[in-house]
């Protein structure tokens, strides 16, 4: 009797002790949980978001905007579309006087001039019944049906369109998806480009980061300790003064050019072009990201035990054999992690490849950065950033599948 | 002892309250610009005086243009920046936006000849949420001793890439570009704008731009021409005509401004929607573009003042040799083949014209 309600209360000490246990482990990880919400998950979400959905135009002019949405698109405009047109786009004006030209700003990317045409709108003052025939008096562009289409494509709130941009395809007002002409077309173009630098910056980190990292895993202490803080030290520069200092080295009257013309090697006249150009990008890249390669592979390398190639070699393979058998396939963790790094991170690289690659240099992320600091079009940058991410996460998945990610040694 | 050191700390504490109490009290205001001489002739000729004048203080930062930035703060509604210099384009666009106060042009002080704020200032200069400053040109410029014999002279030489041998810079943005290539395909400075509205003109300004295509050395802020010179990177390049001026006078660079061709444009003073500071904002805003204030900065910079009544009042070069007047752009001899970029058009064309331009550079 008396032993059945220790063990009962027992149990109950003990389950309440883990409860307690758990509730401080979960109280531990919070901050860390609520840091990751905060400024990765909700950003993300708001991107993948923003990106869809675009509601300038329909919180301005709600009634406008299901009016739109009923009309066929090539019959001649009806008066109550013109009307309610009309009266909300003055009636929002009351709310915030921007609102109109925010409105005029969302319809331009798809009808140039609508900026101006829908000030001809807030500055006339006698615009009554019959609203259509008034509005043809101030421009004959009113009676034409674009500026109109234009609208209905904005008037969605939820709208497929920027992502179809992002991929060079427009939406028309119609509904249906079209190719963008070609001289917009760019975005498939650098998408590509920057999957293609973004491999070759990889494939160059890793050639030249393998045997830096070797060297680093088996000199003496003394000496790999020294390495190590010679491949760290470009981490303590700033980004832009490595960036700028490659435009000194390689530029037309560049150390190098100079260094070639000075030995003999170059004529004067005939000095290497080196810089803008993509020459330029993939050295100042491979540089700047050098360092995402060799540290993981170093502290893979080191912990590869050095008799095993030994005991290969004393079983009776050859030095390559040895090497390529034994020592490489377990630096694959290592490797596979630097190359993770150093693709994703070249991925969203824009300030060197736009300073150091000329025409070339241009990648999706500049246009990313295009539309977010020039054309203020943040849902087409969300968009675009959204499938880049897409791009990422698919090449990860790729990766998990051919390598596996629990093999991965970051450090 | 214990007890007097925790006096002592209860005074300091209170003594430091104090401290910052008086420190809310003496306003600040955030002025942003665009940095280099031209932020240093501002500061020498409005921020000094101003804060003399008024006991106030002005913490000065430099950024890239761009709306970006204002456009993050308003909408956050957690807005930092009192007073921004911005292009005329942009100041539209934001005002557009609903990113910038209104501002009553009208309430502006009078000209020191008298003369009306509507009157004395040149057209274009005063918009809904913003006031000129000073009108700059985009123009281009050369090594002199990269060519021997004929210099460039004409807005069509910059495209002569047989005469005139070498790489050019030019500005990363549609803007600028397509008027001077039509300029150069020979469309007179009038018209640029109506042939630049239609289908063909953008077409004929991009054939024009592709002859030299790859010879172009693009360049984004405004300090990166003159390096671009100075390094022989480029033999000719275009770029806001006082950053070529400073090198050029001050350091004996041998560069040469061309102005057939030259694009004015206004540089404006626009305050932030929800600025904490918004009295004090117009309050500086309406000193520094008063008449003398902006005759004091053409002797930094030789960018051109937006009032009339400042004209007079130019005089020389801070190092009190050089006439600042040959080196305005709004100089008559400077006039004969100029533009004043056109904000309306540019407000309806931007995007459409800079989208094909973003991907016109990318192939």
């Amino acid at each position: 009797m008396h032993s059945t309600f220790d063990q009962k209360a027992l149990t109950r000490q003990l389950a309440a002790a883990e409860r307690r246990n758990k509730v401080k482990a979960f109280l531990l990880v919070l901050p860390l949980l609520l840091f990751v919400l905060a400024s990765f998950i909700v950003p993300i979400a708001s991107l993948v978001w923003q990106g869809g959905y675009s509601d300038t135009f329909a919180n301005a002019l709600p009634e406008t905007s299901k009016l739109l949405g009923a009309w066929d698109a090539r019959s001649p405009v009806s008066e109550d579309l013109v009307k309610s047109f009309v009266t909300e786009l003055k009636a929002s004006k009351l709310k915030d006087p921007a609102i109109p030209t925010r409105v005029a700003t969302v319809v331009n990317r798809e009808q140039s001039g609508s900026v101006s045409k829908f000030k001809q709108v807030m500055s006339a003052s006698d615009l009554a019944s019959p609203y259509k025939e008034k509005l043809s008096a101030l421009s004959s562009e009113w009676d034409k049906p674009d500026i109109w289409r234009a609208m209905k494509i904005v008037a969605p709130s939820f709208t497929p369109r920027f992502y179809f941009q992002a991929v060079d395809l427009r939406l028309t007002a119609e509904g249906d998806i079209k190719p963008e002409t070609d001289e917009n077309a760019i975005h498939l173009l650098l998408f590509g480009r920057t999957l293609m630098v973004a491999a070759l910056v990889t494939l160059f980190c890793a050639l030249l980061g393998f045997p830096i990292a070797y060297l680093l895993a088996h000199a003496e202490t003394k000496t790999s300790n020294m390495l190590l803080i010679i491949v760290l030290l470009p981490f303590w520069t700033s980004l832009l003064v490595r960036t700028t200092a490659w435009i000194a080295l390689l530029q037309q009257n560049g150390v190098v050019n100079d260094f070639l013309v000075a030995i003999g090697l170059i004529d004067n006249d005939h000095r290497l072009v080196m810089m803008y150009n993509m020459f330029a990008t993939l050295v100042a890249m491979t540089h700047v990201l050098l360092p995402f390669m060799i540290l993981p592979m170093f502290s893979v390398m080191k912990t590869i035990k050095a008799n095993l190639v030994r005991a290969a070699l004393s079983l009776g393979a050859t030095p390559w054999t040895a090497f390529w058998q034994v020592y490489f396939p377990q630096t694959i963790p290592g490797l596979g992690a630097g190359c993770l790094l150093v693709f994703i991170l070249a991925v969203g690289y824009y300030i060197t490849p736009a300073l150091v690659g000329g025409q070339s240099g241009q990648l999706i992320s500049n246009i990313i950065a295009f539309h977010m600091q020039k054309t203020l079009n943040w849902s087409l940058a969300s968009a675009i950033a959204t499938l880049l991410l897409i791009g990422v996460l698919l090449l990860y998945w790729l990766y998990n599948r051919l390598v596996g990610i629990d093999k991965m040694k970051l450090a | 002892m214990k007890k007097w050191n925790g006096k002592l700390m209860l005074l300091g504490a209170v003594g430091t309250l104090a401290m910052s109490v008086a420190a809310a009290e003496a306003a600040q205001l955030t002025v942003i610009s665009w940095g280099g001489a031209y932020t240093k002739s501002q500061t020498e000729a409005y921020q000094k005086p101003w804060m003399a004048k008024t006991g106030n203080t002005i913490v000065s930062a430099d950024y890239n243009g761009g709306l970006a930035e204002v456009k993050a703060q308003v909408e956050s509604k957690n807005v930092t920046w009192d007073v921004v210099d911005v292009e005329t384009s942009e100041a539209i666009s934001g005002c557009n936006d609903g990113l910038f106060e209104k501002i009553d042009a009208s309430k502006l002080p009078k000209g020191d000849n008298g003369a009306s704020p509507m009157d004395d200032f040149v057209p274009g200069a005063i918009t809904d949420c913003a006031i000129s400053t000073i009108a700059y040109a985009n123009v281009f410029g050369y090594d002199s001793t990269k060519f021997a014999g004929d210099k460039p002279t004409k807005v069509a030489d910059f495209f002569d890439l047989k005469k005139f041998p070498g790489k050019r810079g030019l500005k990363k943005e549609a803007k600028v570009n397509l008027e001077m290539a039509l300029m150069a395909d020979g469309v007179a400075a009038a018209d640029v704008y109506k042939v630049l509205a239609t289908k063909e003109g953008v077409d004929r300004a991009f054939k024009k731009l592709e002859t030299i295509k790859g010879s172009i050395v693009w360049w984004e802020a405004g300090a990166q021409p003159p390096q671009l010179l100075a390094s022989g990177e480029v033999t000719m390049t275009t770029a806001y005509n006082g950053r070529l001026f400073t090198p050029a006078v001050t350091e004996n660079k041998p560069f040469v401004i061309v102005w057939d061709g030259q694009q004015q444009v206004f540089d404006t003073w626009a305050i932030p929607k929800g600025s904490k500071n918004k009295d004090l904002a117009l309050d500086f805003i309406a000193f520094s573009t008063s008449t003398k204030p902006l005759a004091d900065q053409a002797r930094y910079i030789p960018y051109g003042p937006a009032r009339k009544s400042s004209a007079p009042l130019v005089g020389k070069f801070q190092d009190d040799k050089t006439d600042m007047a040959p080196h305005m752009p709004t100089n008559p001899a400077n006039m004969g083949n100029a533009i004043v970029q056109d904000v309306k058009f540019w407000a309806d064309h931007y995007d459409e014209l800079n989208e094909r331009f973003v991907s016109w550079i990318g192939k």
